[in-house]
């Protein structure tokens, strides 16, 4: 049976956000899975806006990190003045000490400035100055990249984008979506009218349900063999890590109680696959490398179910 | 891109080009310079290709440089059959293909050829290290075919694999080695050219033949005593007798007929040993004096030397019996005493006068003119050297008389001739005094270096008697071995000098190697296996019989592996059992399961094809999916899936 809160969130969602039910899909199952979220589109298509109407019918913070080529690891995780009425030195969190952060245009900032968030994303905590500081719980980011193609870009190296656990682009919405948009209200108003839908305490719980998914010993043997073939097979430069492994075990799973089962089926490691493997696996045939829909089709069609 | 198409990456060629020059560098002493020369900068062209990333040369091209080679080698040979050629023109190949490798059936054509050339080797030189080298080269070569699949993973992994590989096939060669029924002799057949250049002794002896011997310390032949071994005087290997002298020369007698077995009576107590003879091209069989049997497929000639029906071109084994007190021709036939009398008509006067004197002295009397000869040399007070000098056209003379130097043919030679001159047959017989015991095995080993000559002189009534001459002057050549004999500072061999006992420590742990690896491996014959399996209970095997049991442990070896890797696969899932027959029966009506796809996508899909069967196709695949994904699916899940499959007829 399906989660009712999970349902209606959705629902919120969807109607902000027209005709892109399966990315919506996807990142609420990322943020069930513990992870962060990459969006890689144009400017334009409702990035910041899915990261906010996620923030409110989660009831979450929400901060959100314009990144630019000339940004300080301090503008992100604040910095330590002097007070001169205490006579002491006095933190200033950064916006990164929120639930929800919003990292726009992450590969405009200097390797530097990407790393210090990378750091807080993976460790969930930030230490400036010798003082560890934990980030509140949840704590999820969603950073959005423009195609590494554009002018002024720092791609992020490999290392960093296996921290992310999925990757989604939104695309532009199909024509019937679009007139609808359109035509209908402001979606600043509307995302400011929206309520939330269940508190953080709720959605920590969530998590936990997500993580107790059920995954039977002849679905590891397949997220096994997906990778294992990964790792002999030509077509790919090198093999997904078993850290992609956890990653894409740990969203099938989210994607599986979205679905409203206690169990992983093979159909769920194969509908999250291409996010998963968009910004980890690199196919050795340059040309294969933008359809990352078609190269998770050739990689499930390839590994038979054990 | 079908797999045999994809072209060959720069890793890949690089492994080939490994994989081509290990294969073709020991085969670099065998080919004619301007092969190695070619196949050398077809090497360069292929590594600079890889390198600078050209482009191939045209096919044309390398047409033009196969009918080249092909006529090189064919001009350098007058053929392009048998072994040398053969291989020459194998390399050729090998070197063209790196030159053409366009995809990766390509670089598997290049890897087998390789393969094969790597058995060229052996048909050279069949010891351990050219062993070892083709196990590296197969090594590499396996490696390179790993590489050719796939060649992401780094050299050390794909050597690694390789030698896993390898190592799986090693029961396989084993047992393939043991079993695998024997045919006599080498199954390819061994060239005429085989042997051309052994050293050993020859048929002729004059001043110097095997003092040039004694420079080389390669083995002649090695002995396995079945009890303890002679005395080192007693060990006089008979080989060519040689009756006939031209004044300078003495060579083996021309036309003779053979005994099928030995004339002579058993006296006293008899020898028994095994020897291993190194091949030498010639037909002789070296035996301890008196030979006793006969070793198969041999005979003894007059002069009582065994000889093979062919020539020894391969490292023959016999085992023999021999007779030290054993005396023969008492009754000799006039036609051989008149042989060992013969003289040439001038010559030698000083010698020749003194030998007329013992003769009318003693008055015919032969064992008085041998002692009074014997005398004779010990006064002479001559001296055993490996350099003597030059001598002149009265050898004899000059050798008795002025320099007084000489080595052992010149004794054994002076000897006859001075016995000869007072009317006593006399003879020279060469063959190989003493020999080395391995005190690692335990096997005598002859070397060249223990060449020698001695002398031999009929007695009426007696029979013929070995005399050494040469141990009147230098007993210590007989008594303990030539190395010890030999004056200091000589031209030895190195391996022939005491002083150095560590490297004759080494030289004897080797050798024992070495003597193992041709009695067991490359002297694994069908008698050998014969023997092996006698002792293993398998009595009087014939090639079916060992076949059989070929077949049944290769079988046997085969099915335990089968077994293993099935016994996973056969430990089905009962829920994919049912599974398997569900969609096999689907499949049959349009709607064949993919291997990758999940079951409620199939469910879907195949409801979509067969629409009147959506409902029952729907419940087994969500009945299925719990079963086999679920933490803990119902009791009768199970009972529910496997009743409703059977109830599925589409």
């Amino acid at each position: 049976m399906r989660l009712p809160e999970l349902e209606a969130i959705l629902a919120d969602i969807n109607r902000i956000i027209l005709g892109k039910e399966r990315p919506i899909r996807l990142a609420l199952a990322c943020l069930l899975a513990r992870g962060h979220l990459l969006i890689e589109d144009l400017p334009g298509v409702g990035k910041t806006t899915l990261a906010h109407v996620l923030a409110r019918v989660l009831g979450l913070d929400f901060q959100r990190i314009q990144f630019t080529s000339d940004m300080l690891p301090a503008d992100i995780l604040g910095i330590s003045i002097f007070d001169r009425s205490t006579g002491g030195f006095h933190f200033h969190p950064g916006p990164v000490f929120t639930q929800v952060v919003l990292a726009d245009e992450i590969n405009r900032a200097t390797p530097k400035a990407q790393s210090a968030l990378l750091e807080a994303m993976e460790e969930r905590q930030v230490t400036t100055e010798g003082e560890t500081r934990t980030l509140p719980e949840p704590f999820f980011v969603i950073a959005t990249q423009n195609p590494t193609h554009q002018i002024g870009t720092f791609p992020l190296p490999e290392s960093q984008l296996d921290r992310f656990l999925l990757k989604i682009e939104l695309g532009y919405p199909d024509p019937k979506a679009e007139r609808e948009l359109l035509a209908g209200e402001d979606r600043h108003r509307m995302v400011a009218n929206l309520g939330s839908r269940i508190t953080s305490q709720h959605l920590i719980e969530l998590q936990e349900k997500a993580r107790a998914v059920h995954a039977s010993p002849a679905l590891i043997d397949y997220v096994q063999a997906l990778a294992a073939h990964t790792r002999t097979a030509p077509r790919w430069q090198a093999g997904l890590s078993p850290r992609a492994c956890l990653a894409l075990l740990a969203v099938a799973r989210a994607w599986a109680l979205l679905d409203g089962r206690d169990h992983v089926l093979p159909e769920d490691v194969q509908t999250v696959l291409p996010g998963v493997i968009a910004h980890r696996l690199r196919p050795t045939d340059d040309t294969a490398r933008t359809d990352t829909e078609a190269v998770a089709a050739a990689l499930i069609e390839a590994v038979a179910l054990p | 891109m079908a797999r045999s198409n994809r072209p060959v990456s720069r890793r890949q060629a690089w492994w080939l080009l490994t994989t081509a020059l290990t294969t073709c560098l020991p085969l670099a002493p065998q080919l004619p310079p301007w092969l190695s020369l070619a196949a050398g900068a077809a090497f360069i062209w292929r590594a600079a290709l890889t390198w600078r990333q050209w482009h191939l040369p045209p096919r044309w091209l390398l047409i033009l440089l196969v009918m080249a080679g092909t006529v090189g080698v064919f001009l350098q040979y007058r053929t392009i059959l048998g072994r040398t050629p053969g291989v020459a023109l194998l390399v050729v190949f090998l070197a063209l293909k790196l030159l053409e490798l366009r995809a990766a059936r390509d670089a598997v054509a290049t890897a087998l050829l390789c393969y094969f050339l790597v058995l060229g080797q052996f048909l050279f030189t069949q010891t351990i290290p050219t062993a070892l080298l083709a196990c590296l080269t197969v090594l590499i070569t396996t490696a390179t075919l790993l590489a050719a699949s796939d060649d992401r993973p780094q050299p050390q992994q794909q050597l690694r694999r390789a030698a896993l590989m390898l190592a799986q096939a090693l029961p396989f060669m084993l047992l393939l080695f043991v079993l695998f029924p024997r045919v006599q002799g080498p199954l390819w057949g061994i060239p005429q050219d085989r042997f051309s250049a052994v050293s050993g002794l020859s048929d002729t002896m004059s001043p110097g033949s095997i003092a040039q011997l004694s420079q080389s310390d390669a083995i002649a032949f090695r002995v396995k005593f079945k009890d303890a071994v002679p005395p080192q005087s007693q060990l006089y290997w008979r080989g060519p007798v040689m009756p006939s002298f031209d004044g300078r020369s003495w060579r083996v007698a021309q036309t003779q007929g053979a005994y099928a077995e030995v004339p002579y009576p058993e006296i006293g107590s008899p020898v028994d040993y095994q020897v291993t003879l190194e091949p030498h091209g010639k037909f002789w069989l070296f035996a301890l004096e008196l030979p006793g049997t006969l070793p198969p497929e041999s005979a003894l000639t007059f002069d009582y030397q065994p000889i093979a029906r062919q020539a020894v071109r391969t490292r023959t084994r016999y085992t023999q019996r021999a007779w030290p007190e054993a005396m023969a021709g008492a009754n000799e036939a006039p036609g051989i005493l008149r042989q060992a009398l013969a003289l040439p008509t001038d010559g030698n006067p000083r010698m020749r006068a003194i030998s007329t004197a013992w003769r009318t002295q003693h008055a015919g009397n032969g064992e008085a003119i041998l002692t009074a000869a014997q005398d004779f040399f010990s006064r002479q007070l001559l001296i055993y050297t490996l350099n003597p000098p030059l001598l002149g056209a009265d050898m004899v003379d000059e050798f008795l008389f002025d320099s007084k130097r000489g080595f052992c043919e010149h004794f054994a030679a002076a000897f006859v001739f001075s016995l000869r001159a007072a009317g006593v047959p006399a003879r020279v017989v060469a063959g190989y005094q003493g020999g080395e015991i391995n005190p690692v095995d335990g096997y005598l080993v002859v070397r060249q270096y223990d060449a020698h000559a001695w002398a031999e002189a009929w007695i009426a009534g007696r029979g013929w008697i070995r005399i050494d001459p040469t141990a009147i002057s230098a007993p210590s050549r007989i008594n303990s071995n030539f190395a010890t004999a030999a004056p200091a500072g000589a031209g030895l061999p190195f391996l022939a000098r005491s002083d150095l006992a560590w490297l004759r420590e080494l030289r004897h742990r080797l050798d024992a190697v070495t003597n193992g690896w041709n009695q067991w491996v490359l002297g694994y014959n069908p008698q050998r296996q014969r023997d092996l399996l006698s002792s293993l209970g398998l009595n009087e095997p014939d090639w079916r019989s060992m076949t059989a049991v070929l077949s049944v442990l290769c079988g046997g070896v085969m099915l335990g592996l089968t077994g293993w890797i099935l016994r996973n696969r056969l430990r089905v899932d009962p829920a994919l059992a049912a599974w398997r027959r569900f969609t096999a029966r689907l499949a049959r009506h349009g709607a064949a399961w993919r291997a990758w796809e999940g079951p409620l996508a199939f469910a879907e899909r195949a409801a979509r094809l067969t629409p009147t069967h959506a409902k029952s196709i729907h419940e087994i695949a969500a009945l299925y999916a719990r079963l086999r994904y679920e933490a803990a699916p119902q009791a009768n899940d199970l009972a529910q899936l496997k009743a409703k499959v059977a109830a599925f007829k589409p």
